[in-house]
C-alpha cells in the first residue's frame, strides 16, 4: 500500500470495499516503525488507532461515515487531547496528562478521523529547525543530516515520510508553511481567527494560528473544512462565515491577479529557489493569470517587530509554568520563589530561555514604549502594506524561506540567524493573513523548493484554487 | 541600548529563571546581537501610527450570565506535583 497516496484518491476504494481504514492504519504504523530514526513521533496510538479504524469501517460500509472517514492523522504535541500526555516538546511537561480535548481535536473525531498519534516540535513552538525539542531533533525524511524545518517538524515529517495521511501543526511565524517547503508538501496557516485556539498551549497569542498538512491541496481544504468556524471557548475566534473549500478548487486560474513582493526576491533568496518560482510564473501567465509587480516597504523590518512582539507574548503566557499546579517541580527548594526559579530552570530548555529574557526585557518597566509600543505600531504598518497590496492583487506569490533544508547544527550557535531565516513568513502572522506553501520543483541535490502564497483576511479560497493549480503543473 | 551582566541578572530575577556564569555571558551576548537587530525600528517615524494589538476586527463578546460546567476538582489536581484533598500544595510562602 503507498502511504503517501492522498486521501482524495484512496478514499474511493473505502467506499468500495477494496481497502479499509484499519489496514491504511496498519500500513502507516508500519512505515513509522521503519522510520524511527526520523523520530517524528512523541507518542503512538497504536492500539486506540486500530480500534477507531474498525469502528469507521462499519460506519462507511453503513453509509453513515463523517467527512474524513478513512483519513489517518497526526497532531502537533502542543494540543490538547483528553487522557493522552502532551508535552509541547519541553521536559517541564513531560508526564502532564491533558484533561480536555481542544476544540480540533473535538472537530476532526466528530468527522471520524483517525489519530495516530502526537508529533515532535521545537519546544513550545520555537524555533525554525525542530532541533529545539526537549526529546531530540527530528530529521529530514530524504536526507537525515538535514533539518525538515520547524517548529512543526514532527507533523510535517509524518505525512511527507508517508506515517499518516495529514496532520495538524500550528504557525506563529512560519511554523507550518516552513517545514511544508523543506520537505516538499502541502501546509497551510489560515487567517488568524479561521480555526479556534482552544486547546492549543499558547506561544504567542496574537499570531498563533492551527493549520493543516497534506500531500495534496484537495486534502488540506478537507481538514480546513472541518476543522474552521466560530467557537465561543476562543474569543479570538472569527464569526466569519466558512465557505465551501473544495468547490473553491476549480482548476483555473484565468483572469486571476497575482502580486509578486520586489522586496521577496532579494539578495538573501538562492538562485535556485528564484529560478523555480520564474518557472511558475510563467505558467501561471500562460494560463491567464496576471502578474504584478508589487512593493511591501517594510518588509526589512518584519522580524525585528516579530521578534519583540512574540517574544514579549511568551514570557507572559509561559508564566504559567511555574511548578505549582502542573508540570516539572524541583526538588528542595525552600520557598515559593526558589520553587517557581528552580522549576522554571531546570523545565525550560535553552530557546524558550532566551525567549523569555528577551520579552522580560522589551516588557521590563522604560523599555515598554520603545520597543513593544514600537513593535505594535511597525506592526500596523506592515499590515498596511499587505491591505494596500491587495488593492491591486487577488494574492501574492513569494519564497517560504531563502534556502532549501540545511543542515542539523548549522544554524544553532547563532540564534539571530536562525530568526533571520523566517523573513519571507513571519510577515503573515503580522498581518493576521493566510498563507499555504506549495511545492515547486527541488535543488541541485533533490532537495525541495517551496512556494509560498498569501492571501486576503478569511480569503483561503482563492490560495487553494491557485496552489491546487500550481501541484497540477508539478507532477 | 546594549544590556550588561548585570541586567541579565535582574531580567532573570523578573522572569524566575537564573543561569550558571557561562550562560549568562552567552545570552548577554545573544540578547545584544538580536537587539542591535531589532535597532532597526528606529528607523521609521511611527509617531503617527496607531499601536496595532490585534489584526482583525473584534468587539467584546457579551453572553448571559449563566453557570455552565467547569474541570472538576479531581481533573484540575490530577496533574498536581503535590495536592492535598482539593487543594494544590507549595512550600511555604512566608519565611
Amino acid at each position: 500500500m503507498n502511504t503517501r497516496e492522498p486521501f482524495d484518491t484512496y478514499r474511493s476504494k473505502l467506499s468500495s470495499g477494496e481497502e479499509t481504514c484499519e489496514a491504511r492504519v496498519g500500513a502507516y504504523l508500519s512505515v513509522l516503525a521503519e522510520r524511527q530514526t526520523l523520530n517524528a513521533f512523541l507518542c503512538v496510538f497504536g492500539s486506540e488507532a486500530h480500534e477507531q479504524a474498525r469502528a469507521i469501517d462499519v460506519k462507511i460500509a453503513a453509509g453513515t461515515a463523517g467527512p474524513l472517514a478513512g483519513m489517518v492523522m497526526a497532531v502537533k504535541d502542543v494540543l490538547c487531547m483528553k487522557g493522552t500526555i502532551t508535552t509541547c516538546g519541553s521536559k517541564i511537561l513531560e508526564h502532564h496528562e491533558a484533561v480536555y480535548d481542544a476544540a480540533v481535536i473535538e472537530k476532526l473525531r466528530d468527522a471520524d478521523a483517525v489519530i495516530i498519534g502526537k508529533t515532535n516540535m521545537d519546544e513550545f513552538a520555537m524555533g525554525s529547525s525542530n532541533e529545539n525539542s526537549a526529546y531530540g531533533p527530528v530529521k529530514h525524511p530524504l536526507d537525515e543530516t538535514r533539518v525538515p524545518g520547524g517548529s512543526s517538524g514532527g507533523s510535517c515529517v509524518a505525512v511527507a515520510a508517508g506515517m499518516a495521511t495529514t496532520s495538524l501543526g500550528s504557525d506563529t511565524g512560519g511554523s507550518i508553511r516552513q517545514p511544508a517547503g523543506l520537505c516538499g508538501i502541502v501546509g497551510m496557516k489560515p487567517t488568524y481567527g479561521r480555526v479556534s485556539r482552544y486547546g492549543l498551549v499558547a506561544y504567542a497569542s496574537s499570531f498563533d494560528q492551527i493549520g493543516p498538512f497534506a500531500q495534496t491541496v484537495r486534502d488540506c481544504a478537507r481538514v480546513l473544512q472541518v476543522i474552521a468556524g466560530h467557537d465561543e471557548r476562543d474569543s479570538t475566534s472569527a464569526r466569519v462565515p466558512v465557505p465551501d473549500y473544495l468547490a473553491a478548487i476549480t482548476g483555473s486560474v484565468d483572469g486571476v491577479k497575482i502580486g509578486v513582493p520586489k522586496e521577496y526576491f532579494n539578495d538573501a533568496l538562492s538562485a535556485e529557489i528564484r529560478r523555480a518560482l520564474e518557472t511558475k510564473i510563467v505558467i501561471l501567465e500562460a494560463h491567464g493569470a496576471e502578474i504584478i509587480e508589487v512593493s511591501l516597504p517594510h518588509s526589512e523590518y518584519t522580524i525585528a517587530a516579530y521578534y519583540i512582539l512574540a517574544t514579549a507574548e511568551a514570557s507572559s503566557n509561559l508564566a504559567r509554568f511555574d511548578g505549582a499546579r502542573y508540570g516539572f517541580r524541583a526538588d528542595g527548594a525552600k520557598d515559593l520563589t526558589e520553587m517557581y526559579t528552580k522549576s522554571r530552570s531546570e523545565g525550560f530548555g535553552a530557546e524558550v530561555k532566551r525567549r523569555i529574557m528577551l520579552g522580560t526585557y522589551v516588557l521590563s518597566a522604560g523599555y515598554y514604549d520603545a520597543y513593544y509600543k514600537k513593535a505594535q505600531r511597525v506592526r500596523r504598518l506592515i499590515q498596511n502594506d499587505f491591505f494596500e497590496a491587495f488593492t491591486k492583487v487577488d494574492c501574492l506569490l513569494t519564497p517560504i524561506s531563502p534556502t532549501t533544508a540545511f543542515k542539523l547544527g548549522e544554524k544553532m550557535s547563532d540564534p539571530l540567524q536562525m530568526y533571520l531565516s523566517d523573513i519571507y513568513t513571519v510577515s503573515a502572522n503580522l498581518a493576521g493573513i493566510p498563507g499555504i506553501s506549495v511545492p515547486a520543483g527541488v535543488d541541485a541535490q533533490g532537495l525541495p523548493i517551496g512556494l509560498q502564497l498569501l492571501g486576503k483576511q478569511f480569503d483561503e479560497s482563492t490560495l487553494l484554487n491557485i496552489a491546487d493549480f500550481l501541484e497540477r503543473t508539478h507532477s | 541600548m546594549s544590556v550588561t551582566l548585570q541586567d541579565v541578572d535582574k531580567i532573570a530575577r523578573l522572569a524566575r529563571l537564573e543561569f550558571h556564569d557561562e550562560e549568562k555571558e552567552t545570552i548577554t551576548h545573544q540578547m545584544n546581537d538580536i537587539l542591535t537587530h531589532i535597532e532597526k525600528l528606529n528607523e521609521l517615524d511611527t509617531s503617527m501610527v496607531e499601536p496595532l494589538s490585534h489584526v482583525i476586527e473584534l468587539s467584546n463578546v457579551f453572553r448571559e450570565d449563566v453557570v455552565k460546567p467547569s474541570l472538576p476538582p479531581e481533573e484540575a489536581l490530577r496533574n498536581a506535583p503535590s495536592s492535598v484533598d482539593t487543594f494544590f500544595t507549595v512550600p511555604k510562602v512566608i519565611g
